[in-house]
């Protein structure tokens, strides 16, 4: 039996984890489209503070957010050493500036425990979980919950 | 391939028939005779009608059949072609277009427009002609039935030979009119088409030998000599003399398929015994067959049509003798005209070898585009670093770059021109328009179309369609004036349109110019006064009053009808002919029409334009919004009110935009002095200087939307890809300058932008 095949069984799936300043999180693999470095993006007028501006990803224009800004913690300061996570979202692609991919998960659903009751509203917005691995902890994100109908509320 | 992609297929070819069609009739209005245009008319009905009976489009195929029936009196001319009868051609071509797109997308169509329509096509093919052959073909079907049914009590007479009356008459019922039936000469003389096709006309023989009885005589005359015969062509010809009570359209069914491959003569040879005029003579005559079957029940075939045809003809040839030699007449007509048609058609194909075309999924031509702008950009940026890093520009290197530059560029060029397409489809989709708005409003107007093979980009002319028929709508509805005023004023009561296009210097131009009254411009003034739009003391030019159409909120209409004139006129327009990079204007000689043209760009994939630095960003601004270009003295710049700027051209003052400031790049306005202003022509005529830092060039860049992933930004059309391989945004001069004017930066209509 292949492994994609137990782990359907099994009903596990995979995460890529990620690194922001201190904290860990991650997101479905599925939703990821590739993983690149940075590049300079070109700004893009009457944006809000998170988006970075746009990159030329193989001819297409790929707009890229601040992942960091955007879950409200301070502004990156992106360098080489940043990568871009190109990141499916219905029907767009979005890039998600993050400053180092750590880590590819397998889990099943008993290894994510729930969110604690936080004051927060930009946190309980977009975790759905919180996983524990070898003492670490990794907040799993919704991305779709982080950009809802992708901007168009903040345009 | 399945049933659905089949299915795709057969609406796309309808949709080519349905201009074939309308494009036909259009000339047979005009007054072109040619039997060919009348053939290509009857064709294209004929082969929606074939493709939608394999789908099992009924209403389609009924529709189409009735259609067709007409059709087929004017092609055989039995109904002469007039205007009366093409307008209602042209009507039932709209709903034959109707029904195509309901069978397609599902909905309905008007049914009591289509059940008119059947009703005053069939009107038109028997009207003119009480007792034609051809078209009466269901006719001698009909009769035939209740005739056998009236003679059905005869062979009950007989029954003191028959043991068995009941299968006797059972046997009547079914039989009878089959040997009662008329006899056709039929010639099937197939092309080597017909072959290469993969027909056989042995089936097509067998398909035919199931409508009666029949013999076959094959014709080998033309066979040549073993050592000259070319495998692949046909020499075989049949002559086959069938009976039967169907009709002549049935048997040339059986032919449908292969008709234009083949020669097919089908001949009336003789007239059925029931028929109408002779409502006495079918008793003696039905005796005598009906002795003829029950006693010579194991006669052959051929003696039995032998001994029919001698008492048929001995019993028609009084009464019915002028009415036979009229209807083979008719069919011989009919014949040669087939046959020239089928001749036409085969030599059109012919000529049509030459430019063959290959139907392409536009997606995949559209993957190419994107593709070849990838190859643009990056053949750019390899000439970029080895321009950087070879200092002396010397080196093979450069040669090989500049001739790769060289082919990139034509193979862009090439690959544009598949997407190009000429604008016809549109222009008929306007024909229709005109007829419909005309009848509504109860005009007379002739739409003459001119150029309608220029081709422009697919997206384009998709764009150019809703703007076209909201200044057709408004052309017929304003600018052709009622038929009685026309008379009065001397004019020719039809009322004419023309539509135009053209190639000019790189862009399409197209014109629409209407023999109406003009422009009124003391009523144009009044309005444009009343709605606030401009002062009551303003002293215009004549173009200026023409041009103030163009203004939002502006309806010249006296009465509001439903047709146009609801406020939301030429502004609208005029603003989406401005979305996709063009211009429109217009001239008007009172008493003679007005005249719109609009100037639109070959394609929306690429755009010419000039690239600018403006606060350490690159920006590119479309060329066709640039007037000039212009280095500000500090002597011509003038302080106007807080914070505003106007520069001095040639004496007159423009206000000054820093994009810089509009776009948030800056906080503070920059130094007019240290940069270039690009003077533009924005929406609603006025000029604006818009204020970047420098200028880098002028180049084409292939367009980016910037939408597919993120969502529109106010002031920015689109992207682009440039050279170093870097995102730069085209600017929207039209929203900057309305964001100077201090309007809100609301989302815009964009740059349709695509790929």
């Amino acid at each position: 039996m292949s492994y994609a095949v137990k782990n359907l069984i099994q009903g596990s799936k995979e995460l890529i984890a990620f690194r922001i300043s201190d904290q860990e999180f991650c997101v479905n693999i599925m939703s990821v489209r590739e993983i690149r470095g940075w590049t300079q993006a070109t700004p893009l007028p009457h944006a809000p503070a998170y988006v970075l501006g746009v990159i030329n990803l193989r001819g297409a224009v790929l707009p890229i957010v601040d992942l960091s800004a955007r879950l409200g913690m301070k502004d990156a300061e992106p360098t080489a050493r940043h990568v871009i996570i190109v990141a499916q979202m219905k029907t767009k692609v979005v890039g998600l500036l993050v400053e180092a991919v750590s880590d590819i998960l397998t889990i099943t659903d008993e290894n994510i425990q729930p969110v604690p009751e936080v004051s927060s509203d930009l946190e309980r917005q977009y975790a759905r979980g919180i996983l524990a691995i070898d003492k670490r902890m990794i907040c799993m994100i919704e991305l779709d919950a982080l950009f809802p109908d992708t901007e168009s509320e903040v345009a | 391939m399945d049933m659905n992609e089949i299915k795709e297929i057969f609406f796309q070819e309808c949709e080519e028939q349905l201009a074939e069609l309308e494009s036909g009739l259009l000339k047979l209005n005009d007054g072109d005779r040619d039997p060919e245009t009348v053939n290509a008319v009857f064709r294209a009905v004929h082969s929606i009608k074939g493709g939608a009976g394999a789908f099992g489009l009924d209403d389609l195929v009924s529709f189409a059949h009735v259609f067709e029936t007409t059709l087929d009196c004017v092609r055989s001319n039995k109904l002469e072609p007039t205007q009366d009868v093409l307008k209602v051609m042209l009507k039932s071509a709209d709903v034959l277009a109707d029904l195509v797109t309901a069978s397609r997308d599902g909905g309905g169509v008007d049914e009591s427009r289509s059940r008119s329509l059947v009703k005053e096509l069939e009107a038109l093919a028997h009207g003119e002609l009480p007792s034609s052959s051809g078209h009466d073909a269901p006719k001698p079907a009909a009769k035939a039935a209740p005739a056998a049914k009236v003679e059905l009590p005869k062979p009950s007479d007989d029954s003191g030979f028959q043991p068995i009356p009941f299968s006797f008459d059972g046997f009547g019922e079914d039989d009878e009119p089959a040997v009662e039936g008329s006899l056709y000469e039929v010639i099937f003389k197939p092309r080597r088409e017909l072959y290469s096709k993969g027909n056989e006309a042995a089936l097509l023989l067998r398909d035919l030998s199931r409508l009666g009885e029949m013999s076959i005589n094959c014709d080998t005359d033309a066979l040549p000599a073993l050592d000259r015969m070319d495998p692949e062509a046909s020499y075989f010809s049949w002559k086959i003399s069938i009976r039967t009570t169907r009709s002549e359209d049935d048997i040339r069914a059986v032919f449908e398929f292969a008709e234009w491959d083949c020669d097919l003569e089908v001949k009336f040879a003789e007239e059925a015994s029931s028929n109408e005029e002779l409502p006495m003579v079918p008793v003696p005559f039905d005796l005598s067959i009906l002795d003829d079957s029950s006693a010579g029940e194991e006669e052959t075939a051929s003696e039995r049509g032998a001994s029919e045809e001698a008492v048929a003809a001995a019993l028609s040839a009084a009464e019915t003798a002028s009415n036979v030699s009229r209807a083979a007449r008719v069919a011989e007509k009919k014949e040669s005209a087939a046959a020239s048609a089928a001749a036409q058609n085969n030599a059109a194909a012919a000529a049509a070898g030459a430019g063959q075309t290959i139907r392409v999924d536009l997606d995949r031509v559209d993957r190419l585009i994107n593709l070849v702008g990838e190859l643009v950009i990056n053949q750019a940026m390899l000439s970029q670093s080895v321009v950087e890093n070879d200092a002396t520009g010397t080196s093979a290197v450069n040669m090989g770059l500049e001739e790769l530059q060289q082919l990139t560029r034509e193979i862009q060029d090439s690959v544009m021109a598949i997407r190009a397409q000429p604008v016809k489809p549109v222009f008929q989709r306007m024909s229709r328009i005109v007829r419909e708005v005309a009848d509504m409003v109860g005009k007379s107007i002739r739409l003459v179309t001119e150029g309608e093979n220029t081709e422009v980009d697919k997206t384009v002319i998709d764009k150019i369609a809703e703007p076209l028929t909201h200044m057709i709508r408004n052309a017929v509805d304003h600018g052709i004036e009622s038929p009685e005023k026309r008379e009065a004023a001397g004019k020719d009561p039809e009322g004419t349109i023309k539509l135009t296009a053209k190639h000019r210097s790189g862009r399409i131009l197209i014109e629409l110019a209407d023999d109406g009254a003009g422009i009124n411009r003391e009523r144009v003034r009044q309005k444009a006064i009343d709605n606030d739009i401009i002062a009551a003391d303003a002293n215009l030019s004549d173009d200026e009053i023409d041009n103030l159409i163009f203004m939002a909120g502006f309806s010249t209409a006296d009465k509001i009808s439903d047709i146009s004139g609801r406020g939301v006129g030429m502004d609208v327009v005029k603003r989406s002919i401005q979305a996709l990079g063009g211009r429109i204007s217009i001239s008007s000689r009172p008493g003679y029409g007005s005249t719109f043209t609009m100037s639109l760009p070959l394609t929306l994939a690429v755009l010419d334009g000039m690239v600018v630095t403006v606060a350490g960003q690159t920006l590119v601004v479309p060329l066709t919004a640039i007037v000039e270009t212009l280095q500000p003295e500090a002597s011509a710049i003038h302080s106007f009110g807080a914070n505003q700027r106007l520069i001095s051209i040639r004496n007159s003052f423009c206000p000054l935009v820093d994009v810089g400031r509009v776009l948030n790049y800056r906080t503070t306005q920059a130094n007019p002095v240290e940069g270039v202003a690009l003077l533009v022509e924005s929406e609603g005529g006025g000029q604006r200087a818009l204020m970047v830092d420098a200028i880098q060039g002028q180049r084409q860049v292939v367009i980016k939307s910037l939408e597919a992933n993120y969502t529109h930004v106010p002031g920015i059309a689109a992207a682009t890809i440039l050279g170093d391989g870097r995102v730069a945004l085209i600017l929207d001069v039209d929203a900057v300058v309305a964001a100077s004017r201090g309007q809100s930066m609301k989302p815009e209509m964009s740059l349709a932008a695509t790929g």
